[in-house]
């Protein structure tokens, strides 16, 4: 058993490693490709411009509900007034920089995942290659360049959407007073706590986009089945090693930043 | 003879398979030779390991004397030689036109204007009647007209070499023909040496130099078309049989066909 698990472990950190070297050669191949920048285009509309909507409703939501939850805990010690500190911090440290993460994966990264898996099937990988073409620079260069710019701006938008949502239930609804709610997010967050939710939310980008991209780029290799079922095994596998790497990054960015 | 490519005891397997198992061949500059042999027999990872795109396990390549098996894995091995792959299943990109996925080798990898690259591509289009589509993407074009526009995309950057993987598969007999004879034209155009893999025997035997019989992971029989009549092992002349060569020859011979 103990074999088995040291087994899994050095596969889990070989490919880590393989992800890590496959994400710098395409952000390095990236560099040398003609027409940059509308590549980089497409990239920041499949990730950041699709993503908004998705991004913005989960925001809403979390803030409300949080709005709601905090409001009811922090009336039993009669600190209702903290519901602004609550929710931001909260929101700016943690919720934002994750659940952001988590929904641009469900939404970009699993497409993202079965779009480079059927390339690879169909062999458009290799026919970049005979034109002389770096393949994880045309394709996945830039996309993780597109994600070092949207995941910040995508969490910032979560983050501001979600302390509007806490100012909807706690304010209008629970009738906490305004003016104390917004008073008490602009006190109570401090720049260190918006640069902790940027480095956690470019780190979950850069991360995820490898991983995603990585699973689809080697369905050949990867994959336990060829063809169809081989790129839908890739974009699971896709969506769970990124969320779960989400989740484990976040506790290690957390524990060096506290 | 004037060799362009070389290839001395090439083995490749696939875990137990022993696909190529020392593979000898000599083509000639600016000549066409067709590689024979029954489906599944090695035809197509022979060209993707002169391609490249498959590293063998044993064996040399040499194009215009520069060794290439050796060389890293999709790297510019082939760099003094410009070369061509055109796949067996197209390998178009889905989410560029017609158009786009013929100039994008030259958008990509050559240093030509905008304006030069659109007439180049407009005058491929016209010469493959495939003006009409070139706003059409791939999934709206037929078997024979992706076909084409996988063609177009293969000879437009004047290339030294091009492999061809089945380029009349699903075509008509017309279409075919028309293939057949744009290969040969452009072959005395622009002088490129072109390997192609093919079934259809024995049309295609009108454009090539010489033919190559590929068998039990060997070339057991190479020469010209003419000599494959006289003095050709039993093994060839029962496979020709049953690609009805014989009976083809014999109708375009009454015929007067191709």
């Amino acid at each position: 058993m103990i074999r088995t698990f040291g087994r899994s472990a050095l596969g889990v950190v070989s490919e880590l490693g393989e992800i890590s070297l496959f994400g710098l050669a395409a952000l390095r191949g990236f560099f040398v490709q003609r027409r940059r920048v509308s590549k980089l285009t497409v990239a920041v509309h499949e990730i950041g411009v699709r993503c908004f909507p998705i991004v913005a409703t989960v925001g809403l939501f979390t803030g409300l509900v949080m709005g709601l939850q905090l409001y009811y805990t922090l009336v039993k010690f009669g600190a209702e007034s903290a519901l602004g500190t609550a929710v931001a911090l909260s929101l700016i440290r943690e919720l934002g920089p994750v659940l952001t993460a988590l929904m641009v994966v469900g939404q970009a990264g699993s497409a993202m995942a079965s779009e480079l898996g059927i390339q690879r099937n169909d062999e458009q990988i290799d026919a970049l290659q005979t034109m002389s073409v770096d393949p994880k620079g045309y394709l996945v260069g830039p996309r993780l360049l597109a994600a070092v710019f949207c995941f910040p701006l995508l969490t910032a938008i979560f983050d501001l959407i979600g302390i509007f949502g806490g100012y909807l239930t706690g304010s209008v609804l629970l009738n906490v007073d305004a003016g104390v709610y917004w008073n008490r997010v602009y006190e109570s967050v401090s720049w260190e706590d918006v640069r902790g939710g940027f480095i956690k939310a470019l780190v979950f980008g850069l991360l995820t986009i490898s991983i995603c991209a990585y699973r689809g780029f080697n369905t050949h290799r990867k994959a336990s089945f060829p063809g169809v079922r081989g790129v839908s095994e890739s974009a699971t596998r896709a969506v769970v090693w990124s969320s779960v790497t989400v989740l484990a990054a976040d506790y290690l960015i957390t524990s060096f930043l506290l | 003879m004037d060799t362009f490519l070389k290839i001395r005891g090439l083995k490749k397997h696939f875990g137990e398979t022993r696909v190529l198992d020392g593979v000898d061949l000599e083509v000639a500059r600016a000549s066409v030779t067709t590689i024979i042999g029954k489906s599944g027999i090695g035809k197509s990872v022979l060209l993707k390991c002169i391609a490249n795109l498959l590293t063998p396990d044993a064996g040399e390549i040499e194009l215009a004397g520069k060794s290439i098996a050796r060389s890293r894995r999709g790297s510019k091995a082939q760099d003094g030689v410009s070369f061509s792959y055109m796949f067996q299943n197209n390998a178009l990109f889905d989410s560029l036109t017609a158009f786009e996925n013929i100039a994008l080798p030259l958008l990509e990898a050559s240093h030509l204007k905008k304006a030069e690259i659109r007439d180049k591509v407009e005058a491929m289009l016209k010469h493959l009647e495939l003006q009409d589509s070139a706003t059409r993407y791939p999934g709206e074009l037929s078997g024979g007209m992706k076909k084409r526009v996988a063609l177009a995309r293969a000879l437009i950057t004047n290339p030294q070499v091009v492999l061809f993987d089945e380029p009349t598969t699903g075509l008509d007999p017309e279409r075919k023909f028309s293939v057949f004879e744009m290969i040969a034209d452009y072959r005395e155009r622009f002088g490129f040496t072109a390997l192609l893999v093919s079934h259809d025997i024995p049309e295609v035997f009108e454009i090539s130099d010489r033919v190559a019989w590929l068998d039990g992971g060997v070339i057991k029989f190479f020469g010209k078309p003419s000599e494959l009549d006289a003095d050709v092992e039993s093994a060839l002349s029962g496979f020709l049989s049953k690609a009805n060569y014989g009976r083809s020859k014999q109708l375009n011979t009454e015929g007067n066909g191709i």
